[in-house]
């Protein structure tokens, strides 16, 4: 039996977690015997344009972290067109703090599997792929058993549950590049080419992968695609806040007592999540920032925590709902290291195809180590932040951006932990200040 | 007629082809939008972010490199917000780029430097260490200094779009990602150093130029290659009376951006310390250096008596020497000595090609032509390794414009990547493949035919009849070897033909001889050979001849002189040539090599020294002669003047063509040799590829 990452809390609204736990999670059997793939035959009874209704009116939004709304996605994918149609699955998670597309590749793949499926008979596609990144190796080896299964079971191939529905599932694995995460640069990875963005438009939609029109979602997204089809798209919007649909899966890590994996309905308080759900910060230690949905979301002071988890609340507090990676962080937290951390994590992922992203990084991190040394003048925390202004919508594909927002925000957020470090460095005798 | 769209830059309305991109638009408009990544005829990148421009509704600056213009788009181009964009993104770029600039080839013609000139920071922010990588050597011609590098992928874009070798790729990622060769550590390629002169800075160096010169230090003259057939405009760095680089440095000529090994390499003949730089006499079985007016004496000498007592003299004249030098040559054969004993190395039949068209004037095809034709087909030749302006040309034709190519030959090319048929054909066999591919060519709106040495005599009007009979307008090339050839049969060197193809009858005189019969004739007096070199791989009957040869270089043939004219090489004359296509084009005096006359002095001075009136012999008054005499040289002269091509379309009257297939062969050089000239290129043997192969393409390994 396997052993889940954390314990469930009661306060979670389990809806694609809901098999975790249950014994053999994995297996087509248990999926079977709890409602697997009604969904699926429900969708080929009300055919394509009901269900990208039902996607619409559900107010499902990507989970991958950008949140744009799915059923538009999918509207956009034109179904008479004369090359194939793709179904691809961005499994490349790779968001720091972020680790929910592996439980449920783990936990409840046939889940997954349905919603591909799902989205295949909306686009008239007979063909999927699943990314997983490459870090994920021992996932590869597991999905291979499933996809297996489905096939020598007869719920993958020529004639799908006996449905005569064609559907064909590939496993593609990544070589280790976090920019493989960006949907067009997945696509040319998975092409065989070199994982660098492409540029837009075309969109993927139209023409992604071998340039032909490709639905490419998270597995999050996918694996919500059957819980909407079954129970309505009006169903899932109403567990989560106006146009934002449903539950997610948040991944809480850093100071708390039970970092872990929790499916919370969208416009969760976040406070509540924090000492509720996760627990609390241990030993009673206050709350000093958060970043709210992986590393590339601008950081929260504790005193802007105090609000719901959807996309736009959020956005409305300058920072970004994200993919759910959610990072707490204690009043013992340097934040001139985290924004070292986090800077370093982006220079190692830029992929360098362009200028201010490939330099910018590299000497972001340059800097940032110097100051975190305590080596600097008060000039140069201005010029991080100006540094990462000059990247700010002027890279080729987000992560110029992700690199840039997170230390803008910790510059102007917490300046005076960076003045601090210059000044014990300075009255140590260690440097000169000024 | 293409949609118009209205939009408006910087405050003015302007009209301009829906979907052109908003670069291309304000360029025509004079407003530059600095980029390095943007490169006109290659793929988009957006990789440089240079090019960001503001567009009204849209929130995020935009890549004009990338943007289609459209109807109602408002762009701004000079705002303090791009101004800073601008600087920030050169901030970016020298963050790691080695400031030496004073050391650096590219210093002075660097885009790097003009562009932070232009819209950069005074100063550096940037105190952290520089990421640093040694140089390193990828080929004899080519050298990498990483650090340099700004990414902006040109260098691979010309290799696999450009030239389909497709040699270098990006290794690595990030800050240390880099431009590498696909063999690891170095270069297997065609060493065209199209890479060294697409990079914007001074990451990719020509190991010939490298740390020589600065480039305001050199005289920059523009002329065309003395190698192949294609009549490459290449623009000649020298300093100092040497050559110390070639490019074409403004992209004008036929060739554009393009240029072969050859051409960008293989200058360096000029300045070998094997030139000839003295007259030599044979003076008892050896040959010493003597005075100018001694050897011209001498020749002139020998001519007249041989003249006065009616001996045989024959001129095996070049490939390489320019149309007033050949033509002169030929007056002074036949109207100096009333000797048809005229020939040069023939390596493709032009003369049936004419005589077979019959008086058309359209029929012949220009380098430009390959670029713009819907269909073309190749018989017998490996372009790439032979032809390789033309293989450039019909591969941008395939790439920009999708044109359709056919391919006939005995082995692999690499057309065969784009070609949409491909058949291979035993020698001897090429027009029963053409044959087959009636039905795929008749479908087609118009066509260009190239055909190499293997179509000769009867089978070029067979081919001729074909491309009639298919009903579409069809243009041919008939391939040659070297940058003269064509001019040397239009200029009527050969024993059959008087200039402009007139058979010799006209001019009363019966046909002469061949190289072949001058060579095997015992009973020769005089044999001149001019920048030739037919004892390679043949034997002089005569051994009693007086043999006279202007050459560069002692090569086999001036070995068995009596006299030799050391001769200067195209680089170091005026005068014209006419390339494959029958494009005349003008050379332009780059230097003067110490000792050497070029041939139409020597020619001019040997005929005054013989007490003969041939008209002077300044290269200007020649080529007004050709102008006015050989039939379809009434070229436009700005157009020459002004470095174009201008062809010439040598009308034909049906005269009888007098081709002996076994004559006509092409010396088969591939990229890497070039005749004799090739052979005293130390750059050129010392690729890695020398001296390359025909037939051999590497499309089919894996």
């Amino acid at each position: 039996m396997k052993i889940l990452y954390n314990e469930p809390s009661p306060l979670e609204t389990r809806v694609l977690s809901r098999r975790f736990g249950l014994e053999n999670s994995e297996r087509l059997d248990t999926y079977l015997a709890t409602g697997g793939f009604e969904a699926f035959r429900k969708a080929l009874e009300i055919g394509p344009d009901q269900i990208i209704s039902e996607v619409k009116t559900s107010a499902l939004r990507g989970r991958g972290g950008a949140g744009f709304p799915t059923g538009m996605k999918w509207s956009f994918v034109p179904r008479n067109h004369p090359k194939p149609r793709y179904i691809i699955v961005n499994a490349d998670e790779s968001e720091p703090g972020t680790c929910k597309d592996r439980l449920l590749m783990e936990y409840d793949p046939y889940q997954l599997l349905e919603g591909m499926l799902i989205a295949g008979i909306a686009v008239d596609s007979r063909k999927g792929y699943i990314y997983v990144r490459g870090e994920y190796r021992y996932l590869i080896t597991h999905l291979e058993r499933v996809v297996e299964e489905a096939y020598s079971r007869g719920y993958l191939g020529k004639n799908v549950a006996g449905t005569g529905f064609e559907f064909d599932v590939y496993l593609h694995s990544g070589a280790g590049a976090y920019e493989c995460g960006e949907e067009t640069a997945l696509l040319d990875s998975l092409e065989g080419k070199r994982g660098i963005p492409r540029m837009k438009p075309p969109f993927p939609a139209v023409s992604g992968a071998w340039q032909s029109p490709t639905l490419l979602n998270n597995v999050e997204t996918f694996s919500a695609v059957p819980h909407i089809i079954l129970n309505g798209g009006q169903w899932f919007a109403g567990l989560g806040t106006p146009k934002n649909g449903g539950t997610r899966l948040v991944c809480i890590s850093g100071h708390v007592n039970k970092p872990g994996v929790y499916e919370l309905p969208l416009g969760y308080p976040m406070l509540k999540a924090i000492y509720e759900v996760a627990g609390g910060i241990p030993g009673g230690r206050k709350l000093k920032a958060v970043i709210p949905g992986g590393s590339s979301c601008p950081v929260l002071r504790a005193a802007e925590c105090d609000l719901a988890m959807d996309y736009d609340s959020l956005a409305k507090a300058g920072s970004m709902l994200g993919s759910g990676g959610m990072v707490v962080m204690d009043e013992t937290t340097d934040m001139v290291r985290a924004a070292l951390r986090i800077m370093a994590f982006y220079q190692h992922e830029s992929c360098g195809w362009c200028i201010p992203c490939r330099e910018g990084t590299a000497w972001l991190r340059k800097m940032l180590a110097r100051l975190d040394a305590g080596i600097g003048t008060p000039a140069d925390i201005d010029l991080v932040g100006e540094l990462s202004k000059n990247m700010l919508g002027r890279t080729f594909c987000a992560l110029g951006d992700a690199a840039a927002m997170p230390t803008i925000s910790i510059v102007e957020k917490f300046r005076d932990e960076f003045e601090a470090k210059l000044q014990s460095y300075a009255a140590a005798g260690l440097v000169q200040v000024g | 007629m293409a949609e118009l769209v209205t939009l408006t830059i910087d405050g003015a309305q302007v009209q301009a082809e829906k979907g052109a991109l908003l670069i291309d638009v304000c360029k025509a408009r004079g407003i530059e939008i600095p980029a390095f990544c943007y490169y006109e005829g290659l793929a988009l990148q957006a990789a440089c972010r240079m090019c960001l421009v503001e567009v009204e509704k849209m929130p995020k600056l935009q890549p004009g490199c990338t943007l289609p213009v459209a109807e109602g788009m408002v762009v701004k181009t000079d705002t303090p917000v791009i101004h800073e964009a601008r600087k920030s993104m050169l901030e970016f770029l020298l963050a790691n780029h080695p400031l030496d600039c004073p050391v650096c080839d590219k210093g002075g013609e660097c885009e790097l430097q003009d562009m932070t000139f232009r819209y950069g920071l005074g100063e550096s922010r940037f105190l952290e260490n520089k990421h640093h990588v040694d140089e390193q050597q990828w080929s004899p011609v080519v050298f990498f200094d990483r650090p340099r590098c700004i990414l902006c992928y040109r260098c691979v874009r010309i290799c696999d779009e450009g030239v389909g070798v497709d040699a270098l790729g990006v290794v690595q990622r990030g800050v240390v990602s880099a431009i590498a060769p696909s063999h690891g550590d170095h270069l297997e390629c065609d060493e065209c150093g199209m890479c060294i002169d697409i990079c914007p800075v001074g990451a990719l160096t020509s190991g010939m130029y490298r740390y020589k010169t600065r480039p305001w230090e050199m005289n920059h003259v523009g002329t065309i290659c003395t190698h192949c057939s294609n009549g490459c405009k290449t623009t000649l760095g020298v300093r100092g009376g040497q050559v110390i680089r070639a490019n074409n440095r403004d992209h004008s000529g036929i060739n554009g951006e393009f240029l072969c090994v050859k051409g960008r390499f293989g200058w360096d003949f000029v300045n070998s310390t094997e030139r000839a730089q003295s007259p030599m006499l044979r003076t008892n079985g050896r040959l010493e250096p003597v005075s100018w007016s001694r050897a011209l004496m001498t020749v002139a000498r020998k001519l007249n008596e041989v003249k006065q007592r009616g001996g045989r003299v024959g001129f095996i004249a070049s490939n390489h020497t320019s149309n007033e030098e050949n033509y002169y040559l030929q007056k002074l054969a036949r109207q100096g000595l009333r000797s048809n004993n005229i020939d040069h190395h023939r390596t493709g039949d032009v003369v049936t090609l004419i005589d077979a068209l019959a008086g058309r004037t359209d029929a012949l095809a220009t380098v430009a032509d390959l670029y713009a034709a819907k269909a073309s087909l190749v018989i017998a030749s490996d372009l790439a390794q032979q032809q390789p302006l033309l293989h450039f040309q019909l591969r941008a034709n395939w790439r920009h414009h999708r044109s359709r190519t056919y391919v006939v030959t005995p082995g692999p090319v690499r057309e065969r990547k784009f070609a949409v048929k491909s058949l291979h054909a035993e020698p001897g066999r090429e027009l029963d493949a053409v044959e087959s591919l009636r039905d795929d060519l008749s479908k087609e709106p118009e066509l260009v035919i190239l055909f190499g040495d293997a179509i000769q005599g009867d089978a070029v009007r067979r081919l001729v009849a074909f491309g009639d009979s298919l009903g579409i307008p069809v243009k041919y090339v008939c391939l040659l070897d070297y940058s003269n050839s064509r001019g040397a049969i239009d200029m009527g060197l050969a024993p059959g033909l008087l200039p402009g193809y007139r058979p010799v009858a006209e001019a009363g005189l019966e046909p002469g001889m061949t190289i072949a019969e001058m060579l095997a004739d015992a009973s020769l007096d005089v044999l001149w050979v001019v920048g030739a070199n037919p004892l390679r791989n043949a034997r002089l009957a005569a051994e009693n001849a007086f043999v006279v040869v202007n050459e560069m270089f002692l090569a086999e043939t001036a070995q068995r002189a009596d006299v030799i004219f050391p001769a200067a090489s195209a680089y170091e004359k005026e005068g014209t040539v006419t390339n494959v296509c029958g494009e005349v084009q003008s050379l332009k005096k780059a230097l003067k090599v110490m000792g050497a006359k070029t041939d139409l002095e020597i020619f001019g001075l040997v005929a005054a020294e013989m007490g003969i009136d041939l008209g002077p012999f300044q290269p200007g008054a020649v080529f007004e002669e050709i102008r006015r005499e050989v039939r379809g040289y009434n070229v436009s002269l700005p157009v020459i003047a002004t470095g174009g091509a201008a062809q010439s379309v040598p009308l034909n009257g049906r005269v009888p063509a007098l081709t002996r297939a076994e004559l006509i062969q092409s010396a088969r050089d591939t990229l890497f040799t070039s005749g004799t000239l090739g052979r005293y290129s130390k750059n050129l043997t010392s690729v890695l590829e020398h001296p390359g192969k025909l037939y051999a393409s590497g499309i089919e390994t894996p």
